[in-house]
């Protein structure tokens, strides 16, 4: 690129907690141009995007638009700016129209009163110019399809005068036909000139779309490329390449004496979104579960811990045949799940840890309560739950690792023998990481048998015993612990592990209407970056 | 790290005795000090006994009533029918009773059955049916204010035994400096510390958990229909004992009970036990109760009109969220809540998954 870049984003640094999560990113937009940005989950793509969005402020850095200095603390102002965001959620009034909503809070007006007709013609006019007559100025938001609304964010920032638009996951919830209309209204922006920043995590379409590549990792820009000059399996790499220093505790002796024993096993379980789910843990080990977003994980989990329930099949905790109906049965059966959104669905924020500690006693065994929660302040201390204001502080004060650390407090008090720990490690520092490690081991030392779910492939690698690989709600295969992640990657997508993702020879460049993003070739979404 | 907190420590260093004066009980305790201040510097005989004694029979049922409030709202739910069951209780046990002192005890079981049953209709609905409990009391609280109504013809009739206004207006005669010491004053501590008791209890740290995430309670094992369900049936509960009082020291009229729940709520509020559940003591609840109650009695001594009080209230409600607000410990119900979210966490009505 010849010109002045359109926006220029110079060392961005943003920590939420103490922990940093952009570390001197910089990024540079041009005109007519697709910059993806790529990186693994965590890395920090979406919290350079809302950046840009005026959703979060930079603690550091510079932005700049057309050469001079911009700061977005609203995201009214960086829209007003010409910085357009398409969130996952959209922003849309479902009771309104389309051209209600693409001029929402800019209605035209003629002689003080909205121009309906007007805004229906100006947006009809939009809509004919980027080729998408299919959509009715006048159709009710609610009325369309989750890729028709996309559309109608799109449209409503270019309405804006949007010069810059980025788009996070756009194609997530889209079917695959509907991500063939995105594919031509990409072309068609890129056309206008538009910058486009996009975030995404099957590198087929980064591969399609892109002209730029921005890695991220752990906060940080690796690199950026063009597209043209980086092969899918080099910018696979790129994205995982870790450093040597992470490592995992080693394994510890094992001294219980449910070590070595079937503690759960599920045969043939099913529902609606899993199906012939064969699955045994023993006491003292991990199995991690692999597979895509969407594979069925956390389905699993959900199934075990009486969230969701297996229709068919049956499962066993110590040889006992249960049927967890609700969480409540589950815990009674000695299963517990540590779920992957803690401040939804493990925590009581306004309570004290001792409080969030003893809950899952209180609620279960009212009777025994004050008997095994003496247990718990040694419990809060061997996980080093360091909080300022003691045990009564409140648990919304507490940092993400100290918050997970209560929630396993909570979880260890009830003394389960069969522990689901779905993202254990999400959002929490390197030191709360290790210390999550660290007890993982201990507990299948005493017997306990865990099965990890991770979207980190070097974690569940590097921490499980036997991998069991999901692919579409099934089993695909099992794998001894410490396999290669791309022979996990690989079981995972149902492809063999020699085929490149991406430039497969049916592909079409961006421009090409009717391109094919829509063959279910294989999805060469990496598990490490999914959502 | 953590060396210093091994030990089997279960405060951290920050809880002293008076811990429980920090946050919102701290702030209404210093309220009602400032209320009876006032009161005193206009009527300085009134902490001579019995004045003080006459101020807590009046207090008594209003804090039954916050009690029972109190263990709703912090479940996260609002009771709104209770003013219309202490109402409905009393018209009905007056036209039962009729005068005939050998009914009085059977009526009062029915009464306490009465609101037992009222509460648990109210919680059901609320948790079983997921009706908002907003709607579900107000329901009920028209439900039985028409019913009382109709049964009655408009008019209350017949009347409360003697033995059923005693403990609204007796007490225990001879008490040296108070003079005579109420039996609401006793049944009104009794209840307020059956009901700290109750909140150190198990079930009561699994209602505060429910009041303060619901989803979260759930996956920890709590029944969080059964818990909800309780705190409703304890507010009618309360309520029925109130009423006991109520028509003892009031006797029977047509108005009996209206708008207490709104003075309930408002007490509750004026104590620092947040709208949208999950924070505040039992203590602040009484406080904020008595603060209430003193404040009335401060408008009699000013030659207020008594109307004016439903005017202070909404001030009060107002004032009191808005000031727990500006601290930012002001949690209101998701379904309020996300309206001001940033934009990612505006949902569009249709699901995306």
């Amino acid at each position: 690129m010849t010109a002045d870049p359109l926006l220029r984003m110079r060392s961005i640094t943003k920590s939420f907690l103490g922990v940093r999560v952009l570390h001197g990113v910089d990024l540079d937009l041009y005109p007519g141009e697709l910059h993806a940005l790529v990186g693994e989950n965590g890395a920090g793509k979406s919290t350079l995007m809302k950046v840009l969005a005026g959703v979060h402020r930079a603690d550091e850095g510079t932005v700049e638009l057309d050469g001079t200095p911009v700061s977005f603390d609203h995201p009214v102002r960086a829209q007003r700016a010409g910085v357009a965001t398409v969130f996952q959620e959209f922003n849309l009034l479902p009771e309104r129209t389309v051209a209600g909503n693409v001029h929402l809070g800019r209605e035209i007006r003629r002689r003080g009163r909205v121009d309906v007709r007007a805004m229906e013609r100006a947006t009809g006019d939009l809509l004919d110019e980027l080729g998408l007559e299919g959509i009715s100025p006048r159709a009710k938001v609610r009325s369309l399809s989750v890729a028709e609304q996309q559309v109608v964010e799109i449209v409503k920032a270019l309405s804006q005068d949007a010069r810059i638009i980025s788009m996070d996951e756009p194609t997530a919830s889209l079917a695959d036909h509907e991500v063939e209309v995105l594919y031509r209204l990409i072309g068609r922006l890129r056309e206008r000139d538009v910058a486009l920043l996009y975030v995404s995590h099957r590198l087929k379409e980064i591969f399609d779309l892109a002209t730029t590549i921005t890695v991220l990792k752990d906060g940080q820009r690796v690199d950026t490329v063009a597209a043209g000059d980086i092969r899918p399996a080099e910018l696979v790499r790129t994205m995982v390449g870790r450093p040597v220093s992470q490592v995992f505790p080693d394994r510890l002796e094992a001294r219980g004496e449910h070590v070595g024993k079937v503690r759960l096993d599920v045969r043939g379980g099913g529902n609606e979104q899993v199906d012939g789910i064969d699955l045994t843990v023993r006491g003292g080990e991990i199995v991690g579960l692999a597979g895509l977003q969407g594979s069925g994980r956390t389905e699993i989990a959900r199934a075990l811990f009486g969230m969701d329930r297996f229709t068919r099949g049956e499962v066993r905790v110590d040889g006992r045949r249960v049927d967890p109906r609700s969480p409540r049965r589950a815990v009674r059966a000695g299963v517990t799940l540590v779920s992957e959104d803690r401040k939804t669905q493990g925590l009581a924020l306004n309570q004290s840890i001792l409080a969030n500690g003893r809950l899952a006693l209180d609620a279960v065994w009212p009777l025994g309560t004050r008997r095994r929660s003496r247990r718990l302040p040694a419990i809060f201390g061997s996980l080093e739950l360091v909080a300022r204001g003691g045990h009564g502080q409140e648990v919304r004060f507490l940092s993400g690792g100290n918050q997970q650390k209560v929630v396993l407090a909570k979880w260890l008090a009830a003394e389960p023998g069969v522990m689901v720990l779905d993202e254990p490690t999400r959002g929490i520092d390197v030191g709360a990481k290790q210390a999550v490690y660290r007890l993982m081991r201990e507990l299948t030392a005493e017997g306990v048998a865990i099965l990890l779910i991770s979207s980190e492939l070097p974690e569940l690698i590097g921490m499980s015993d036997r991998l069991v690989v999901l692919d579409e709600g099934r089993v695909a295969d099992e794998l001894p612990g410490g396999s290669d992640e791309e022979a996990v990657m690989a079981l995972a997508t149902g492809a063999p592990p020699e085929q490149e993702p991406g430039r497969s020879p049916d592909r079409h460049g961006p421009h090409s209407s009717g391109a094919g993003p829509g063959e279910n070739g294989p999805r060469s979404q990496h598990e490490g970056a999914a959502p | 790290m953590s060396t210093d907190r091994t030990g089997p420590k279960h405060a951290g260093p920050r809880r002293g005795p008076w811990s429980f004066l920090s946050g919102g009980t701290g702030t209404v305790a210093l309220l009602l000090v400032v209320v009876f201040a006032v009161i005193a510097t206009q009527n300085p005989s009134f902490f001579e006994g019995p004045p003080l004694m006459s101020f807590a029979r009046m207090a008594a049922p209003l804090v039954l009533l916050a009690v029972g409030q109190y263990f709703v709202i912090v479940s996260g739910e609002f009771d709104l029918s209770v003013g219309s069951l202490v109402g409905a209780q009393v018209v009905v046990a007056a036209r039962l009773i009729d005068g005939d002192e050998a009914m009085t005890l059977p009526v009062m079981g029915l009464m306490v059955a009465f609101g037992l049953v009222v509460g648990l209709f109210n919680g059901l609905v609320t948790t079983v049916l997921k009706v908002p409990s907003i709607i579900t009391t107000l329901g009920t609280m028209l439900i039985l204010f028409g019913a009382v109504r109709y049964w009655t013809g408009g008019a209350p009739t017949g009347a409360l035994s003697e033995s059923f206004r005693l403990p609204g207006r007796g007490g225990i005669e001879g008490v040296p400096y108070l003079g005579q010491l109420p039996y609401a004053l006793i049944i009104a501590a009794v209840a307020a510390a059956a009901a700290v008791w109750l909140m150190r209890s198990p079930y009561g740290r699994c209602l505060m958990a429910v009041g303060d995430n619901d989803v979260a309670a759930a996956f920890s094992g709590v029944r969080v229909w059964r818990v909800r369900t309780a705190a409703f049936v304890l507010s009618g509960l309360m309520a029925s004992v109130a009423a006991v009082l109520i028509g003892g020291f009031s006797g029977v009229t047509a108005q009996v009970g209206e708008g207490l729940e709104f003075t309930a709520i408002t007490a509750v509020v004026l104590g620092g036990v947040l709208l949208g559940g999950g924070r505040g003591t039992v203590v602040a609840a009484v406080l904020g109760a008595l603060s209430l109650e003193a404040l009335f009695t401060l408008f009699t001594q000013l030659y207020l009109p008594a109307t004016i009080q439903p005017t202070v209230q909404g001030l009060i409600i107002i004032a009191a969220v808005a000031y727990a607000s500006r601290r930012g410990d002001l949690r209101l119900p998701e379904r309020l809540r996300r309206r001001t979210g940033p934009p990612t966490e505006r949902p569009l009505g249709t699901s995306r998954r």
